[in-house]
């Protein structure tokens, strides 16, 4: 019977009618007298707009969850996407400009780097048997359900390329495959920027518009480097080129993103996530000059060059992933930043009704 | 429907988090001494979809006295002291993060405007997690998917009120239409502001701010932050545009350097 009266009536017992229970008016802050006759100075004083620094958290728990993607997955995932993407675009290059050695290595490296890929992401799912759960939906607005779509395209093709060119079969099919895989590459080199960037996690979110443009330059500088230690010095020479563009931009955007992102690039320079950066930045830079300078004279010189850049690219990966974690366990960089912002809202209004 | 949480009238008794429990058969979640007041629960997750925070702080709540005289007392004996305690609960956004993100579909909108996972679908892939910008959803141990309040999605379903909103000796947790609320929690900070308590300031309630508005909203008396509240979340995929806009640019970058490059160097000298 209780259940069917959901209010808050007040109930008949021995004692007679128990009064109404103390109700919402809860009169709390009221207090006794005031005996200075109103409110003293020191408590009247209400703080206006706060500064925009951090003063106060909950015990210094962070406010967000941070994610419980494993590094070694998640990170090795970005690492190997890109890889395979950009590995895609190359060997069709190679393919189209006759150098058969470098397409046919580039096809391989990329189907093992997307299948690796794969496997990493199924690793890190708490259900990894609900894997094709994945492919229920297909919805704009996650960037992991688009990827997993992508991923469902780009595979075949990418592995029909490699099968293909390695036995030999159907020539037109093979090169149908190529195309198609050099077509989605650059979109699986780059769209895991956007799945970082999809979430709270200040130190992905705040860099949306320059991750990608990092991880776009890493990815390119990571195929060129397998290039360089898989492939005859003969047919290296673009590779050695793309090795240079795509550490520059991956240095270039880097920096630009840490410029542009102020307080929250912070754990890009600290702890685990900015010793993984710097590591990255030395060793594709490394790769990149070395593959310039000596990649076309000696192959082992080259080979030692493609080593740093995937080396450095795989870097550049796991710094980006630990810095995310770190500004999401810091509640600092969610605090300071929304804080600004409601300041900087608050700005024109305040001036306003200041005239 | 949704939740309107006076905290004011909080008395940290912890019903609520009792009564989720129960009702809902939501495991244990580690039973640590944390020393943060009386809070050993410590926040949400997968495991604690209610949660009492205890704040102490040297305030005193607007124009409350003791009455006892402490002249004598060393420090002078001031006893400017507020204890605030806040039941806190998933937000259930009308823009919800959690929502957009998961690539499986397991999270979805219901008829009563909230946000509830399908366990039977979660893969336990945890976009979900570091989207939330209230770090409210959580993966399980042992079980690998993402649990969070479903605001009692069979009770309400039923014509009840939450388990916790039922539970809740003083009211302090509310359940109803959120437009009902919305209009009582402007009247009880009105009221409150009349009574000397100027800290008093509704949290979540606003449909224009970052998220649309909380389906689950509070009176708070100090910032957000205090209570380990985001002061002004945002929907990460507000920016989505922005984001899918950046990656293709990105991609058509890698693609046109490489392009470049091979242009550049031309064909292979002859040796085929």
């Amino acid at each position: 019977m209780s259940e069917m009266s959901e209010g808050n009536e007040s109930r008949v017992t021995r004692e007679g009618v128990q009064g109404e229970r103390p109700d919402r008016e809860a009169r709390i802050g009221e207090g006794l007298a005031r005996r200075d006759g109103g409110r003293r100075g020191r408590r009247a004083e209400k703080a206006m707009v706060p500064e925009a620094e951090f003063s106060s958290s909950y015990y210094g728990l962070p406010i967000l969850n941070p994610p419980v993607w494993k590094s070694l997955d998640i990170a090795g995932y970005f690492f190997l996407g890109g890889v395979a993407g950009a590995g895609s675009v190359l060997a069709a290059g190679a393919q189209l400009t006759g150098r058969p050695a470098v397409a046919r290595a580039l096809k391989i490296s990329s189907l093992a780097a997307i299948a690796g890929s794969t496997a990493a992401l199924i690793d890190d799912l708490g259900r990894p048997a609900r894997f094709v759960n994945m492919l229920r939906v297909m919805k704009l607005t996650s960037p992991m359900s688009m990827g997993s779509w992508l991923l469902a395209a780009y595979g075949p093709a990418a592995g029909a390329a490699a099968v293909l060119d390695v036995t030999g079969l159907f020539p037109r099919l093979g090169g149908a495959a190529t195309a198609g895989a050099a077509a989605l590459g650059p979109l699986v080199a780059t769209y895991t920027a956007a799945l970082a960037a999809d979430t709270a996690v200040p130190a992905w979110h705040d860099v949306h518009r320059e991750l990608p443009m990092v991880f776009a330059g890493s990815a390119t500088a990571a195929a060129s480097g397998a290039a360089l230690l898989a492939c005859p010095v003969r047919e290296t020479a673009p590779m050695r080129t793309t090795a240079v563009l795509g550490a520059a931009l991956e240095l270039a955007a880097a920096k630009w993103m840490e410029h542009r992102a102020g307080l929250v690039a912070e754990p890009y320079r600290k702890g685990k996530g900015g010793r993984f950066v710097r590591a990255g930045e030395i060793l594709s830079v490394a790769g990149a000059t070395g593959g310039a300078l000596f990649g076309g004279r000696s192959r082992a010189a080259a080979a030692l060059s493609g080593a740093a850049l995937l080396a450095g690219s795989a870097c550049t990966r796991f710094g980006v992933f630990h810095a995310g974690v770190q500004s999401a366990k810091d509640p600092k960089y969610t605090v300071v930043p929304q804080r600004e912002r409601l300041a900087a809202a608050a700005e024109p209004s305040a001036k306003q009704s200041a005239l | 429907m949704g939740f309107f949480t006076d905290t004011s009238v909080c008395i940290g008794c912890k019903a609520c988090e009792v009564a989720c429990k129960e009702w809902n058969g939501v495991p244990e979640d580690g039973l640590d001494f944390t020393g943060m007041s009386y809070d050993n629960t410590q926040g949400l997750g997968a495991d604690t979809w209610r949660h009492v925070a205890f704040i102490e702080q040297d305030k005193p709540i607007g124009n409350a006295e003791s009455g006892i005289d402490h002249a004598g007392a060393p420090g002078n004996g001031a006893t400017d002291m507020r204890w605030l305690m806040a039941s806190d609960v998933c937000k259930h956004c009308t823009h919800a993060a959690c929502l957009d993100v998961c690539p499986t579909g397991s999270l979805f909108r219901t008829e009563f405007g909230t946000v509830v996972v399908q366990e039977d679908i979660c893969n336990g892939c945890g976009y979900c997690i570091p989207a939330c910008p209230y770090g409210v959803i959580d993966q399980r141990k042992g079980d690998g998917r993402a649990w969070k309040c479903t605001l009692c999605y069979d009770r309400i379903g039923a014509g009840r009120e939450p388990a916790c909103a039922k539970a809740c000796p003083t009211d302090s947790i509310q359940y109803g239409p959120l437009d009902e609320l919305r209009e009582r929690a402007a009247l009880r900070v009105e009221q409150l502001h009349d009574l000397g308590v100027e800290d008093a300031r509704l949290y979540g309630h606003d449909p224009n701010d970052g998220v649309g508005g909380d389906g689950a909203f509070f009176l708070l008396l100090d910032e957000p932050e205090v209570y380990g509240l985001p002061p002004d979340p945002v929907v990460t995929t507000r920016d989505l545009p922005s984001i899918w806009k950046h990656t293709g640019l990105a991609a058509a970058v890698l693609l046109g350097g490489i392009t470049a490059a091979f242009a550049a160097h031309g064909r292979s000298g002859g040796r085929r």
